[in-house]
């Protein structure tokens, strides 16, 4: 019966059709449950796509579809946060680029999930290196003279197949700060904070005025009616504001900016995070980085290092990894992960910021840790899943097994025999 | 206030030029001239740059107990390797240590040759960056063979030190692929030097840039000039190759006539074409598209020249046959595609199914944070290779990131295998190189310890880390 229920796991597997069984249970598995219990040797059960036991003693019910792990790492699904994946196809190819808009009447307001593609062709390759749910956030276009601060609004998607991939647009605000930010704002920090000090004292007072405003009854506004209104959750700390920044001065002045207007900020970059790292864990604010960020790159990131991670992990600080290097390469960020655990970040942490970290930082409750109730987004590993070697085996979103496949390996497999007498063309 | 300041500087900019000359004037007139005349022949002075770059001090040492990738295809279980003035010595299994050498115990470890960077712009986009230090591209005309990328290498660039940190002992810097031909490579040892020259790789050949695609017909194309596609690219190849080829055979006429009819007049960009030409140069260009290398080979053959590797090649793999029938390497990633029209087919296994082919693949970064990791980009490229169901072993992967890019470069008679009589270029990791969690411990150019992870008097920062904040690795 069970021998019969990996065949049926495998084909589903292979010919990636999608798995609609009820039960499926991950058998022999170590279990980073990335909750109370830790890690766990043994099975995990899955009911209509939520967990519905995780332990050393589960009983496999007999139609249950069995997948087993031989011993190897199961996972929650990775959160990946700061990418624009499914919101662009090919970075150059502009048709294909819903990251940023250079209108310059549009600024807070700006909602990356209208641009979202479930068929971009990255969704499946992230997928395969673990990712099941991303932050996906606009970036800034700054082909155009375009002195408005805010990027616009995040989205978080789903990377399940045949699925709508937003699950939760608006879910946070995006703010670049530092050296970019000063270039938006006429060319210094000192114009920049200013500009958004004003900005925010803007939207407070909007918020209290709505109606004189829609009768005309109010003072001159920089920002429109959309942007204003995009800000408002921002203002009264109900939406994260994702401040991208990356120097200690400029940590400094956004940690005093947050505490006097009371906002709920989540540093992004903050490659200098390690020099304040006792006072960011104390404003309770997360950040999100991108571990290998090492290089004096600019002006603003001459204190990176790779240990930043630790640093600030150590310090107390909640961390996520996020990745800065487009939707291509969102595969990557288990490898990102694994390099911070080279310089000193153990592995639970790195883990951690892949996992239930990011779920927490942005109210995605129902994911982010393998544990009764939560849904099932899970991935199965043949080893340690931070590891280049380690491969996925399977990779359930809701319950459901997705396609072990992308066009990336269609294309391998099409062309991994040459010199056929008939062109690759009449191959899948 | 600001102009105050520049009016001054100015003016004590004019009296000093004005000093300087009157000395200059001064001495010359007391010594009379002494006249140089320019070097109206190519091959008068054809390294008018020579390196000065002399080994460290080193002494015989030995590895022992180590697993060893030779770089040759071969791992070593327990091995010894032993290096002396600078070469290596011996490398094998049952290897004696002769008295009087350093002991390192490598039990447990690994050790490698030297990581060989074949395609880096290290120096030439230097950290902090900015405007500033972007000296990569002469985007100024989709022809600029004559500029050489060593005169925009800044030594101080700090990402040197850091990729000596991942394991990186020789690099090949690149212009940019603005332009169809956009100038010389140089090939460096990367050692901390006050000059350029101190880093120069001795003997190594100088390479050609050229650029495919779209990237060319990008800078170009928007400015309203030629070439503004793929048609306009080729037509601007041959018509440089056509100059080339035709300033070639007058200087071949002159060196017939024993050098003494008069001299055809001189070019710097036609210089390094006829380099080409003349086998002495190696042609490093940059294409994405299988279709488009095939037709950057024909061009080859039409002038008569050989390209040494295509950079990036997204898409080598589907043209892996004739890359390895014409003797092309492949320079790639693992991790990069979709950035671009031209690199949308670009696969996680390339590298591995060029060498399934019988090729020569070579994982490479163009990146200074990637550049730190070539070990695991190809780990990456070879975790792929075996997804798809090829047998690679770990030792052949570690060619594409050691012998591989030596021999694209012209230098695998001296470096980019552990076999005697090359340099020293050695690297000790702590764990096998292609695990994510494996770091150097100590990287040796010619037998000298250039680095040493547990020893601060081999962390070398540059000058401009010095005052900054101490962040450490």
């Amino acid at each position: 019966m069970t021998r019969f229920a990996i065949l049926l796991a495998l084909f589903a597997t292979l010919f990636a059709n999608i798995a609609t069984a009820d039960t499926v249970a991950i058998t022999n598995a170590r279990i980073h449950t990335m909750g109370k219990a830790g890690d766990v040797e043994g099975t995990v059960l899955i009911h209509n796509g939520w967990v519905a036991q995780v332990g050393p003693r589960v009983r496999v019910p007999a139609n249950a579809i069995v997948i087993d792990a031989k011993g190897g790492a199961v996972t929650p699904g990775f959160f990946i946060v700061g990418t624009n994946l499914g919101a662009l196809e090919v970075d150059l190819v502009k048709e294909t680029n819903d990251t940023a808009t250079t209108n310059s009447g549009l600024s807070a307001a700006f909602n990356i999930a209208y641009g979202i593609d479930a068929s971009a062709v990255a969704i499946p390759v992230a997928r395969l290196g673990g990712v099941t749910r991303a932050l996906v956030t606009p970036s800034y276009a700054d082909a155009e003279d375009r002195e408005l601060l805010f990027a616009g609004q995040a989205a978080v998607i789903t990377l399940a197949e045949g699925a709508n991939p937003v699950t939760r647009s608006r879910v946070a605000q995006v703010l670049e700060l530092g050296e970019g930010g000063a270039a938006r704002a006429g060319g210094a920090r000192g114009s920049a904070i200013t500009a958004l000090r004003a900005d925010l004292d803007d939207v407070r007072w909007y918020a209290r005025r709505r109606g004189a405003y829609n009768t005309g009854g109010t003072r001159d506004l920089r920002f429109t009616k959309a942007d204003l209104d995009a800000l408002i959750p921002v203002v009264q700390g109900r939406t994260k504001l994702i401040v991208g920044v990356h120097r200690a001065a400029d940590i400094r002045e956004v940690l005093k900016i947050a505490r006097e207007y009371r906002l709920k900020i989540v540093l992004s970059g903050a490659e200098e995070g390690w020099m304040m790292a006792d006072e960011i864990a104390r404003a309770r604010v997360p950040v999100l980085l991108n571990p290998t960020a090492n290089l004096p790159s600019s002006f603003e990131a001459r204190g990176s290092t790779m240990e930043n991670a630790a640093r600030l992990h150590t310090a107390g600080v909640t961390i996520a990894i996020a990745n800065g290097d487009g939707a291509s390469r969102l595969r990557e960020a288990r490898y990102n992960a694994g390099n911070a655990v080279a310089h000193g970040l153990p592995h639970n942490a790195a883990l951690a910021a892949l996992t239930i970290n990011p779920a927490r930082i942005f109210g995605e409750t129902k994911v982010g840790s393998i544990e009764r109730g939560k849904q099932a987004d899970i991935v199965v590993w043949t080893g340690d899943p931070l590891e280049p070697s380690t491969q996925p085996i399977a990779v359930l979103i809701k319950g459901v097994q997705q396609p072990m496949d992308s066009r990336a390996d269609e294309l391998a497999r099409r062309y991994r025999t040459l010199g056929t007498p008939y062109p690759p063309a009449y191959r899948d | 206030m600001g102009d105050i300041h520049l009016i001054n500087a100015r003016i004590l900019a004019a009296c000093l030029a004005a000093a300087l000359l009157v000395t200059g004037c001064a001495t010359t007139a007391a010594e009379g001239p002494k006249i140089t005349r320019p070097k109206l022949d190519p091959k008068a002075d054809a390294n008018p740059f020579p390196s000065t770059y002399k080994p460290f001090a080193n002494s015989p040492t030995a590895f022992v107990g180590a697993t060893i990738f030779t770089g040759t295809g071969d791992k070593i279980e327990n091995g010894t390797l032993l290096i002396k003035d600078g070469k290596i010595e011996a490398v094998g299994a049952n290897v004696a240590v002769p008295a009087g050498y350093t002991t390192i115990n490598a039990k447990g470890k690994y050790v490698t040759p030297g990581i060989i960077d074949a395609h880096s712009h290290l120096g030439v986009y230097a950290q902090p960056g900015g405007q500033a230090l972007s000296d990569g591209n002469e985007a100024v005309s989709p022809n600029t063979a004559e500029v050489w990328a060593e005169h925009s290498v800044w030594p101080q660039d700090e990402a040197f030190n850091a990729v000596r940190r991942g394991g990186v002992t020789s690099l090949l810097i690149l212009p940019g692929s603005a332009n169809l031909f956009g100038g010389r490579s140089v090939t460096l040892k990367n050692v901390p030097a006050r000059t350029m020259q101190a880093m120069k790789f001795p003997d190594a050949p100088y390479g050609l840039k050229m650029a495919c695609g779209e990237n060319p017909k990008r800078v170009y194309g928007t400015k309203n000039q030629p070439p503004a596609t793929r048609m306009g690219n080729v037509a601007g190849y041959r018509k440089a190759w056509l100059e080339a080829s035709k300033y070639a055979m007058k200087w071949d006429g002159y060196y017939a006539a024993d050098s003494k009819g008069e001299a055809p007049d001189r070019d710097l960009k036609l210089d390094t074409l006829a380099g080409v030409l003349n086998g002495e140069i190696l042609v490093q260009n940059h294409c994405y598209r299988a279709d488009e290398m095939a037709i950057m080979i024909d061009i080859a053959k039409e002038f008569g020249y050989k390209i040494s590797a295509f950079h990036h090649g997204s898409e080598a793999y589907k043209v892996a046959d004739l890359l390895a029938k014409e003797d092309i390497c492949v320079a790639t990633w693992a991790g990069w595609w979709g950035f671009k029209m031209e690199s949308i087919d670009g696969i996680e296994a390339n590298a591995a199914l060029v060498h399934a082919a019988g090729g020569c693949a070579v994982i490479h970064s163009d990146d200074a944070i990637l550049s730190q990791r070539l070990n695991q980009e190809a780990a990456a490229a070879l975790a792929a290779g075996r997804r798809q169901g090829l047998k690679i072993s770990d030792a052949e992967a570690i060619k594409w990131i050691t012998a591989n890019p030596a021999k694209m470069m012209g230098i695998a008679d001296k470096t980019g295998s552990l076999e005697a009589g090359k340099m020293a270029d050695v690297v000790l990791w702590n764990a096998n190189p292609l695990s994510i969690y494996a770091k150097t411990e100590k990287v040796f150019v010619d037998g000298a310890l250039m680095y040493d992870r547990n020893d601060k008097n081999y962390q070398p920062k540059s000058d401009f880390m010095l005052g900054q904040p101490k962040g450490g690795e």
